[in-house]
């Protein structure tokens, strides 16, 4: 059927156009997001619990480092983080493989205005296929918005960790539980009810943060929209004008839609886990 | 050349004054230093004008949606749903392939003595088209802030003003809008602050950076690129917007100081008497 586009017309010729491999590769893209934003879920809360243990540090230079992490979010603009962190990190992994890799390089690594490490010191290595390439990209990206995220959710789980009641607390410890044991069995399980709030607020900016993946080079879904939207010449199979405008609009509903359900699930999963908490909502006391 | 000549040749390179060639080959620290800086001048004046034109626009807004008409209530929720559930960075990207695609006409406004003639070509411009999505966001964001605070405002507060006879525009002015600024004051200063970190998006979004006139992150991404090293650039911005945000955080406890003069502070000593909250 849509072997000679330029013999169809109407809602034929738009299946068609929407149908293309280019267009396949355009929603296996949004793919792409879902990944990145399941790949750091699990690493910004990694780093928002270390981040707020290390505030809650009785070693005063760890709580230094904890108190200067959670709040230089507030200084410094994402952006800037999402910037800067791929493209330091990807230096720093390979200047320290080409100190093991190349000991008798004796060149400089900072020539006037390039970066050369040897060959064998790239990564990922030149000859490698293009999928460790976009690998290696998705993960430096992944890394950036952990460490910034990660940050944002410390600030959220070192308040969540302080608004648990103290009379909880001092009734485990009255009942003959450790410190460690009170952690584990009484702070950390009620500090999920205070700290869901913030963390579902979390969510929808993490969410909102994705199509700045573009700005790292990714293939995704701000690259695609530009790429099939642009004005198509009769030289192409399917021409068209500009059409960028609507291609952003879809994105727009498409994000409009994932921060919808996402409110919806959280909405539900608060009042789940107020279920027999000592607040308003739980009704228990 | 000399750390003061490259301030005369780039401290107002932003604004198109100043060196045309950006620095190439030699690149210093005092370069960086100054064009960063001079770039910082676009950030301002973004968070500037969409904070002040948005903030009237919010309360319209947040009044809109709690006790608006119902036609006016619908509109309302859904302006404030569109723009606070979608990423900043593709509004600008739609609204920039939206500006492009109006007809390009001058629109005649006469102001009595003198007619100003508004170009929508403008529109297609970061100083106006990129302002206008940043000033649309921002009031989204503080609509929902004042709306919340509307809701919270002691009933208290409206009986007395029912009982002195207040009512309509009166009531509101004396009594709703102060408690409602009050209410608000803390979630209003952080989206201040989250504003003034989303102007670095403009130039990496669809608008374009017209004679290489770009904001701060956007000369730091030059450099970056340049001298293949982002431990300079990049740290030289971070330092320029955490002097900028201790600054907004001081002006807006400052206003908020005004705003609690008159309150009881032993009353209301649940409220946070932290000046740097972290969000």
């Amino acid at each position: 059927m849509c072997a000679d586009p330029s013999l169809l017309d109407g809602l034929g010729w738009l299946w068609c156009y929407l149908t293309t491999a280019k267009h396949m590769q355009f929603y296996a893209s949004f793919g792409t997001v879902i990944l990145l934003l399941a790949g750091t879920v699990p690493f910004i809360i990694l780093f928002g619990f270390l981040g707020a243990l290390a505030r809650r540090s009785r070693v005063t230079p760890i709580r230094w480092f904890g108190l200067g992490y959670t709040s230089m979010v507030r200084g410094i603009p994402d952006i800037a983080f999402f910037l800067f962190v791929p493209i330091a990190l990807d230096q720093f992994v390979e200047l320290v493989r080409h100190k093991v890799k190349c000991p008798d390089w004796a060149e400089p690594i900072y020539q006037g205005n390039d970066f050369v490490v040897c060959a064998i010191a790239k990564m990922p290595q030149s000859s490698s296929p293009q999928w460790m390439h976009n690998a290696w990209n998705l993960s430096l990206a992944i890394t950036a918005f952990a460490i910034v995220f990660g940050a944002f959710a410390a600030n959220i789980i070192y308040g969540a960790l302080m608004a648990v009641p103290k009379n909880q607390l001092e009734t485990a410890r009255a009942y003959g539980m450790s410190e460690r044991q009170t952690f584990w069995r009484i702070h950390l399980p009620q500090m999920w009810v205070y700290a869901l709030p913030g963390l579902s607020n979390l969510w929808q900016i993490l969410v909102k943060a994705s199509p700045l993946l573009f700005l790292l080079g990714i293939e995704e879904i701000v690259y695609w929209a530009r790429e099939l939207g642009g004005t198509k010449t009769s030289y192409f199979t399917y021409p068209h004008g500009d059409w960028r405008m609507w291609y952003f609009l879809a994105l727009l509903v498409f994000y409009l839609f994932v921060t919808w359900a996402s409110q919806k699930v959280f909405d539900w999963l608060e009042t789940r886990l107020a279920k027999g908490m000592s607040t308003v909502k739980g009704g228990a006391r | 050349m000399s750390c003061l000549d490259t301030l005369s040749a780039y401290g107002l390179r932003a604004l198109g004054m100043g060196d045309r060639l950006l620095p190439k080959g030699d690149i210093g620290l005092c370069d960086q230093v100054v064009l960063i800086g001079s770039g910082l001048i676009w950030n301002v004046y973004f968070a500037v004008i969409a904070v002040v034109f948005g903030f009237f626009f919010a309360v319209a807004l947040a009044v809109a949606k709690e006790s608006g008409p119902v036609w006016l209530r619908y509109p309302a929720r859904m302006f404030i749903f569109a723009f606070r559930g979608s990423p900043l960075f593709i509004q600008f990207f739609f609204a920039y392939e939206l500006f492009t695609q109006i007809p390009r006409m001058g629109v005649d406004i006469p102001l009595g003595f003198t007619t100003v003639t508004l170009q929508t070509a403008w529109l297609t411009k970061a100083w106006l088209g990129a302002t206008f999505v940043l000033f649309l966001n921002t009031a989204a964001y503080t609509a929902e802030i004042f709306a919340g605070a509307l809701r919270t405002i002691p009933r208290g507060d409206i009986e007395a003003a029912d009982a002195f006879g207040m009512g309509g525009y009166k009531k509101f002015r004396r009594i709703i809008f102060p408690t409602m600024l009050r209410l608000a004051w803390e979630s209003y200063s952080n989206e201040a602050i989250f504003l003034f970190h989303a102007t670095t998006l403009v130039f990496f979004s669809g608008f374009p950076a017209w004679r290489r006139e770009g904001d701060a992150l956007y000369y730091a991404n030059y450099f970056a690129e340049k001298t293949f090293n982002p431990f300079v650039a990049y740290p030289i911005v971070a330092v320029y917007f955490i002097i900028s945000v201790v600054l907004i955080g001081a002006v807006f406890s400052y206003f908020g100081r005004k705003l609690n003069h008159h309150v009881n502070i032993d009353e209301h000593a649940h409220t946070p008497k932290k000046r740097f909250s972290l969000r």
